[in-house]
This record gives structure tokens, sequence and C-alpha cells, in this order.
């Protein structure tokens, strides 16, 4: 994509806003439509299209593989220790209720977070498998 | 709090030590991970399990909504004794998969491994445990896919193939089930199975309702390998690691078979739907069937992993010809067989782990000789063999004792006879292998093989034991089995 000035300059300006309407949907999600699964999926996306345009190499400076398992590894920590603390604050598991002083509070509170571990293992599983398919050589054998 | 919380942290443990071991990225610190979650989980379920016999069904909810709307945790003594086989089994098996995995999977992918064998485990567990119809598919799922990844893992590149045949069978299998939870759905409007049973004996009979129960015999049935569903297990029995092969036939399937007594006892126990349609009998002809053709097929195996892995189909089919006899003694029977073949086929698949460390793929002929070179192997294997065939002083004899006595208490002499038959099936394809192990002289590829390594010996030989010592004192198995017969048969009218 060396000689498409257009596209890289479009693409450079459009990633920071899709990266931003990521975290829109993610954190909007319990006022509109919107939560982990679908903002991990639009963050996951700008990165893709940063590889469709500045290719897989590139993009796997920027975001390396095991940033990638560790974003899969760590959205899944986080679901979990949510559960845990409130466990250990005298609840059930994922009892979001006394996570805050009042119940209200802490059921907002709960599933921000719990949102936000889904947003982050979503947008991980998809970058995986992205970078599974798009890094596979065209002959098995040329793979180490 | 760790009190009341037990039954979350069976499945949370497990859970929260598979992303630990991918943020970790070593194989070893993965392993001692994997190793403190495994043995945790087992004193968990062995807790829990004390603590059902002594103040009868737990419930548990998440989250604080109540059941039936929000999702239970539902323990009681069938799924109590079932926890426990399947974590004590998993927590056996991490000591000893230390070598058999650095030996069998890449370096790199040891803490992928590891994760995928903790997600299993949670999947499993979580099969087990929980009291949601929509949670078990879900746990089924976790469980699946982990398993599919387990095999893959296997160096032989027919591996593949194998869990892509595990892996279309058992999404339609999983398919199969969900479509008749969503029927039970549509006709109860529960996911609860404790309110799902309770509405469905006070509902007239309707068709879906019908249908819900084939679709969930059937996709159950293509987990647990029965009869002509099994053609999944053999393949992928053999090409996966040793650690895969121990720990799924075990477990896994021990779990679909609960799920099997689970939905056909306790949710359509008490409904019109069963005693319309007599799903016992066809799985009792399915289950003779299976016994035989897979007991016949393994004899003429060369490939040692294979010819236990079509043993397995016939096992299973002992396990579920005691569900279908559905009587004290037969259900009794099936269920204490799904401990003791879990014990003698995990002991048998972790010694044919020793054998593939020291010379690869176990093979008939080069096994020959084995018992001179790897004596505390080919010990372990015979006494694992004779579990199977069913000889009195292993845990083989307590289920065919329990499944012929419920077959003579029916007045099934036939069946009663077609049970000590298929054991001499048995007593032919295990026979083969101490023949080739003890009366022949060491294979070239055995001439340099030493004994295996204590620290995978130590662990299968648990097994081994446990193989005699529960042969000999079925007290607690066949107690705990005999009262989870109970307790599923009172919940039938």
């Amino acid at each position: 994509m060396r000689g498409y000035l257009v596209l890289r300059v479009i693409a450079k300006l459009l990633i920071p806003f899709i990266l931003v309407f990521g975290l829109y949907v993610q954190f909007h999600g319990d006022f509109g439509p919107g939560g982990g699964f679908q903002a991990g999926v639009i963050v996951a996306a700008a990165i893709i299209f940063h590889a469709l345009i500045y290719g897989l190499p590139r993009t796997r400076l920027v975001v390396p593989e095991w940033v990638v398992e560790t974003l899969v590894a760590a959205g899944l920590l986080l679901y979990i220790a949510v559960g845990i603390a409130s466990m250990l604050m005298g609840g059930g598991f994922l009892d979001y209720s006394v996570l805050m002083h009042d119940p209200v509070h802490g059921q907002h509170r709960g599933i921000l977070l719990v949102e936000l571990g889904v947003g982050i293992s979503v947008a991980g599983v998809m970058l995986m498998i992205f970078y599974m398919f798009a890094g596979r050589s065209r002959t098995p054998d040329s793979e180490k | 709090m760790i009190e009341s919380n037990l039954p979350a942290l069976q499945v949370v443990l497990p859970l929260v030590a598979a992303p630990l071991c991918v943020l970790l990225r070593r194989g070893s610190l993965a392993w001692l991970v994997t190793w403190s979650a495994t043995w945790a989980t087992a004193a968990i379920s062995i807790a829990i399990l004390l603590r059902v016999l002594d103040a009868g069904t737990i419930s548990y909810t998440f989250g604080g909504w109540e059941p039936p709307w929000g999702i239970e945790y539902r323990v009681d003594i069938v799924n109590a004794f079932v926890l426990v086989l399947v974590s004590v089994i998993g927590a056996i098996i991490v000591p000893y998969a230390r070598r058999s995995v650095g030996a069998e999977i890449r370096s790199e992918q040891h803490y992928l491994f590891w994760a995928a064998y903790l997600l299993c485990l949670t999947g499993l567990l979580g099969v087990a445990i929980t009291g949601d119809a929509f949670n078990v598919f879900v746990f089924l799922e976790i469980s699946s896919l982990a398993t599919y990844i387990l095999i893959a893992c296997g160096q032989d590149r027919r591996a593949l193939v194998a869990s892509y045949q595990y892996l279309i069978m058992g999404t339609i299998g999983a398919t199969f089930i969900v479509i008749g939870i969503g029927l039970l759905y549509l006709m109860t409007g529960t996911l609860n199975l404790a309110d799902m049973a309770q509405r469905l004996s006070t509902m007239p009979l309707h068709r879906p309702q019908l249908a819900a129960l084939a679709f969930l015999t059937v996709g159950i049935s293509l987990k647990l390998a029965l009869f002509p569903l099994h053609l999944w297990l053999p393949n992928a029995y053999a090409y996966a690691p040793s650690v895969s092969t121990a720990f799924l036939s075990a477990t896994a399937t021990k779990v679909a078979v609960y799920l099997l007594l689970r939905f056909s006892y306790s949710v359509f126990g008490q409904s019109h739907v069963i005693e319309n349609i007599s799903v016992e009998a066809v799985i009792l002809a399915l289950s003779v069937a299976a016994i035989f053709t897979a007991s016949l097929v393994a004899i003429f195996q060369d490939d040692v992993k294979r010819m236990f892995a079509y043993s397995s189909v016939a096992q299973i089919g002992y396990i579920t010809l005691g569900i279908s006899l559905a009587n004290q003694n037969g259900l009794t029977g099936g269920i204490v067989h799904m401990f003791n073949h879990a014990v003698a086929k995990g002991a048998i698949f972790m010694l044919l782990g020793c054998v593939a460390l020291q010379i690869g793929q176990p093979l008939m002929a080069q096994m020959a000789g084995l018992a001179k070179r790897m004596p505390m192997t080919a010990a372990g294997l015979v006494v694992g063999g004779l579990s199977l065939i069913g000889v009195p002083g292993t845990v083989g004899f307590i289920s065919k004792w329990y499944l012929v006595v419920a077959a003579i208490e029916k007045g099934w002499w036939w069946l009663a006879a077609l049970v000590l038959i298929s054991s001499m099936l048995a007593a032919i394809y295990v026979w083969r292998l101490i023949e080739v192990c003890y009366f022949r002289e060491p294979s070239p590829e055995l001439e340099a093989a030493g004994e295996a390594p204590l620290s995978m010996l130590i662990p299968a030989w648990v097994l081994v034991i446990g193989c005699i010592y529960f042969g000999l004192d079925a007290t607690m198995t066949a107690g705990t089995a005999a009262s989870a017969a109970q307790s599923l048969l009172e919940a039938t009218r």
C-alpha cells in the first residue's frame, strides 16, 4: 500500500476516532446500545484496519502477539476478579450489590468492570484470530 | 466465607488459573499454577461431597438472583460424586504430566496446553455442578472447545484430523442439546432444572416435550460416545497426547453420562413423556451392541492406545446398560462403573504414556517384552486390564456384579449371560497385550529403554492401587453410588 497516499492518510486520521468510538460503545453500554462485546470488536477492527493498510509486520510492531495474548487472558481475569472481589466483600460470586456502599452503585460498578473485561477479551480474541489467519504462509512447509 | 462459597470456587478456581497460565507464559510456572489449582479443586470437591453427605443438597445462587430466575448451582449426591471423580483424576494427572507433556508437546506451547487443560476441567466441573439448563450448554462448549485443543496437540499429524472429526461430531451433539434445551424452555418457561422437572410433572403430554427428550438423548449420546455415535472417539484417544487421553478417557465421557442421568431421571423423571416412550429399551439395545462390537473391534487393533479406546466404547456401554436397567442395583452398577472405569482407564492410559515416553506411539509389536524392560509399567497394565475384564478383587468386578444382579432381579437371565460373555471378549484383548508384554523377547525399540521416571510411575500407580483397593473395599464407592441411585429413583414416578 506504499503508493496509496490517500488511503494511508485517511487511515491514520480514522483509527483514533474508531478507537474512541469503541470506548464510547464500551462505557455507554448501560445507557444505550453497546457493551463489551461490540466495543471489543470495534477496537479490534481499528487495529485490523491498520494491518490492512500498513501491512501485518508493521501492525505486529505496534501490537505484538504477546500483548494480544495477554489481553485475552487479562480480560477474563478482570471478569473473574470482580466475582472474587464480591465474594471477599461478603456477597456471592458476581453479587455486584456488595461492591459499593449502596447496592445501586454496586451494581453499576460491577457491570461496568465486567463489561470492560469482556471488551478486553473480545478485542484480544478477534485480533488473535486475525493474526493467526493473516500470518499463515501460503505453503505449510515454509512455516518454520 | 470460603465455606459458603465452595460451589462457586469449585468452578472459579480452575477458571482463574487458566488465564494466569497464559499471562505467565512459562511452561514450568504454568504447570505449577495448574498443579496448585487442580489439587485445591480436588480438596474443594471432597469438602462438598462431605457436606452433601452430611446435610443434603446444597444450593448456591449467583449474583444475588434467586432461582429459578438466576443461575443456581445445585449439588446433590449424584453430582457431588461426579465432581470428586473429575477433580481428583484431574489433580492426579498433573504431577504425572510434567515429563509426558515435556516430551510430547512443543515447549513454546506448554503454557497454552495447561490453560486448555484447566479450561477443560472448568467446563467439565461446570456441567456437573450447575442446576441451570443453559449453563449446562455453555460449560459443555467450554469443555468441548478445550478438548479439541487437547487432542489436536498430539505429535501425530492424524491428531489434527481426529480433533477436527470430533469438532464436527461434538458440535452436532451440542447443537442437538441446545435444541432440546430450547424446546424445554419453550414448553416450561424456565431454565432451572429443578423448576423444569416440577413444571413438566404437572403438564399434559405435548409433542415438543417428546422432541426435546429425543434431541437431548441423541446429543448427549454423541458426547458420551454411545455405540453408533462413537466414531469420533477411537482416533481422538489414539492420537491425542498421552496426558490428554488419560484425562479425557477418565472424565469427559463420565460427565456426559451424568448429563444423561440428570435429564432422563431428574428432569423427565416425573413427566408424562417418560411413560409414553421407552428410552430405556433403546439405550439397552445400543449398550449391548456397544459392548459386543467395540470389544470385538478392540481385539483386532495393533495400536494399543486405539485398542483401549475401543475398549472405552465398550465400557461406556456397561455404564449406559446400568442406566437403562433403571432399578436400584442397575443404576448403582452404572454409577459405580463411572468411577471404576475412570480409575482403571486412567491408570492404563497413564501407563501407556510411560511407554510412549520411552518408545513413542505404543504399537503391539513394539511393546513385545515390555515386562523385562519396564516391569512396573507392565504390571500396572495387567492390573488395569484385569479391572476391565472384571476379575474379582478389582474394581471391574464390583460394577459387573451389580449389573448382573440387576439383570437377574428383572428376570433377564439372557442379559446376565451377555454381560458375562462380553467379559470374555475383554479377556481376549487384554490377554493379547499380556502375552506380548510378558512372553516375547524385547523388541528392538525397547532394547535400550529403561523403566519410566518415578514422577510418572507414582501417579499412575496411585490409580492402579485404586483399582485393587476399591475392588476389595467398595463401601465408599458403591455406597455413595447406591445412595445416588436411590435419590435419582426417588425423583421418578
